[in-house]
Parts: C-alpha cells; structure tokens; sequence
C-alpha cells in the first residue's frame, strides 16, 4: 500500500480524531452526514429530556392538585435563584465562545472560555447547595413531604447534571489543551452544557417560582 | 479575518438571544409575584419556559443552522421516547381519582 493510499485509510477511519485514539473515532462516519459523536450526544439529550420531562410532569401534577403545598421561597431565595439563573445563561454564553473559538484554531481562547464556564458552573453550584442548607435550617429535607421530596429530587438530578458538566468540561479541556481532542469535543460537550441550562429555565418557573412564601 | 476576532464575535452575535432570555426570565419572576390562580401561573411560566427552550435549542444550540438530516434523524427519536412516555400516563389517570395530599 502506497504512502497516500495510508493516509486515505487513515482519514477515513479517524477523521474526527486529532491524535486517533480511542474506538469512538472509528465510528465518526454516518450514513446521515452527522458527526456520529454528535448525533449520539443529541440522542442523549432527547431521552434525557424524557427523564426530566417525567419527573417535571409529575411534580407539575402533585403541585396543582395539592391545595396546601409548602410554600417556603421568601425574597432571599428568589434572589438566590435570579442570580443563578444568571450564572448558568452567562456560563452558556462562554461555551459558546469556547466552542467558535476552539473551531477558529485559537485554542489560548478557547481554553479561558471553558475555564470561564467551569467557574461559572462551579458557582451555580455552591449557590445551589446554599439554597438547600438554608431549607435545612427550616426544617424541609428531602423526607418531609412531597414537597421536599419532589424539591430535592428534581434540584439534585439537574445539580448531579451540573457537577458531571464541569467535570466533563475538565477532562475535555485538559485532553484539549495537550491536543489530543479536537475542537469537535468541545462542540459535543458544549451541547452538554446548553442542554442543562435548557433543562433549568422549566425547573426555576415550576419549582421556584410557584412556591413563594405570601 | 483572524481566528480571535471571529471568536470574539460570536459572543457579539449571541448577546441579543442572551438578553431575551434574561428578560423571560425576570418576567417570569414578575409573574410569580403577582396573585394568579396556580394553574394560570403554572401554564403561563411553562409557556414562557417553552419560549426560553426554544431560543436555546436553536441559537445555542445552533439547531436553526444544522443539517436537515439532524432534524430528520432527531424527530423519529423524539416521537419514540415520547410514546415511551405514555407508559406513566395510565398512572396519572389513576391517580385522578386519588388526589394525592400533603404528608
């Protein structure tokens, strides 16, 4: 086999790969003309959109159908939430200057972006996790009631989503950054993470908004 | 072109669908505050939920400029985890006529 005929081998096996590790890379052909890595990420967050759609449906059921639900948000709270809220909007507007910018080639950009994001996102996380020892301190856990049952359920699934996100952003920036991932990583991680900020613009309105102390 | 400034104008680019969805955001908590029947509430904030989504999925997400066979492969995909749904919908009708109550 000649030299170019290799490298033809080569491109058709790994063409998403930069280094051309890992067996992912030889499933980058699709029949669709979708980067399969994307395509398996958008499948990913359909069925995880079910999962949350499931237990928002739910909760959204138990909540009108309960006359007495708990109400604990005083304005503290919701100032909390607001300022959350920003944080993750803002965290998605840096990855996706991480992901123009890791397609540009300007990887020095690209990795403040995604090193900006993970602040972000670590953030979003310690303001959350300060907004549940305050519901200690009232009493609310995740065993008293439908209300802290449904509250800590559908919260610590999106958290657990945030967590595994900034991980995930970690691992793909470090890989990144050494070279040995392609700007198509960061692209599927950023779909990652603009998904679970989708996933808390349904959780702020149903399980914040509609509990505010009166 | 240098590869800086065009990273740089994507935030540019991106800062309008930014600023909405803060704004559908503070509109919702405006709504909160108001006294409206809890069903109302909860109907209007998923409306405007839907609205956020949407604007996500497609500018951040960049769905308004991916392939057409995205599109083609994804709603197949959707229709199906959908029926799958359908599996807790006979739970929800039972539970019409156990109205659930506060412990």
């Amino acid at each position: 086999m000649s030299e170019s005929e290799v490298a033809v081998h080569r491109q058709v096996a790994m063409p998403g790969s930069a280094a051309g590790h890992g067996s992912g890379d030889f499933m980058e052909g699709s029949p669709y003309a979708i980067p399969s890595r994307k395509l398996t990420m958008w499948l990913f967050i359909i069925s995880d959109a079910v999962t949350f759609g499931a237990f928002l449906f739910s909760y959204g059921y138990l909540r009108v159908a309960t006359p007495d639900w708990t109400r604990p948000f005083e304005s503290a709270s919701v100032i909390n939430v607001v300022i959350m809220t920003f944080v993750l909007i803002t965290s998605s507007l840096t990855m996706l200057g991480a992901v123009d910018a890791s397609k540009s080639g300007d990887k020095a950009k690209a990795m403040r972006f995604l090193y900006s994001t993970m602040v972000l996102g670590l953030l979003f996380a310690g303001l959350h996790i300060r907004e549940w020892f305050q519901l200690f301190g009232k009493g609310i856990t995740i065993s008293s009631g439908l209300f802290g049952q449904t509250f800590f359920t559908i919260t610590g699934l999106h958290l657990l989503h945030v967590i595994s996100g900034v991980v995930a952003l970690l691992v793909v920036a470090t890989k990144y950054s050494r070279g040995s991932l392609t700007p198509s990583y960061v692209e599927t991680t950023g779909l990652y993470w603009h998904f679970v900020d989708l996933v808390w613009m349904f959780v702020v309105p149903l399980v914040y908004l509609t509990n505010i102390a009166r | 072109m240098t590869a800086a400034s065009a990273s740089g104008n994507v935030i540019r680019k991106y800062l309008p669908v930014y600023f909405v969805l803060l704004a559908i955001f503070l509109v919702e908590v405006f709504l909160a505050f108001q006294k409206l029947p809890i069903v109302a509430l909860v109907v209007t904030l998923l409306a405007l939920a839907v609205c956020s989504a949407g604007l996500g999925l497609m500018y951040f997400m960049h769905l308004a400029t991916e392939r057409r066979s995205l599109f083609l492969t994804l709603i197949p995909a959707t229709i199906f985890v959908l029926l799958m749904m359908n599996v807790i919908w006979s739970d929800s009708l039972r539970l019409l006529h156990m109205r659930p109550f506060q412990h």
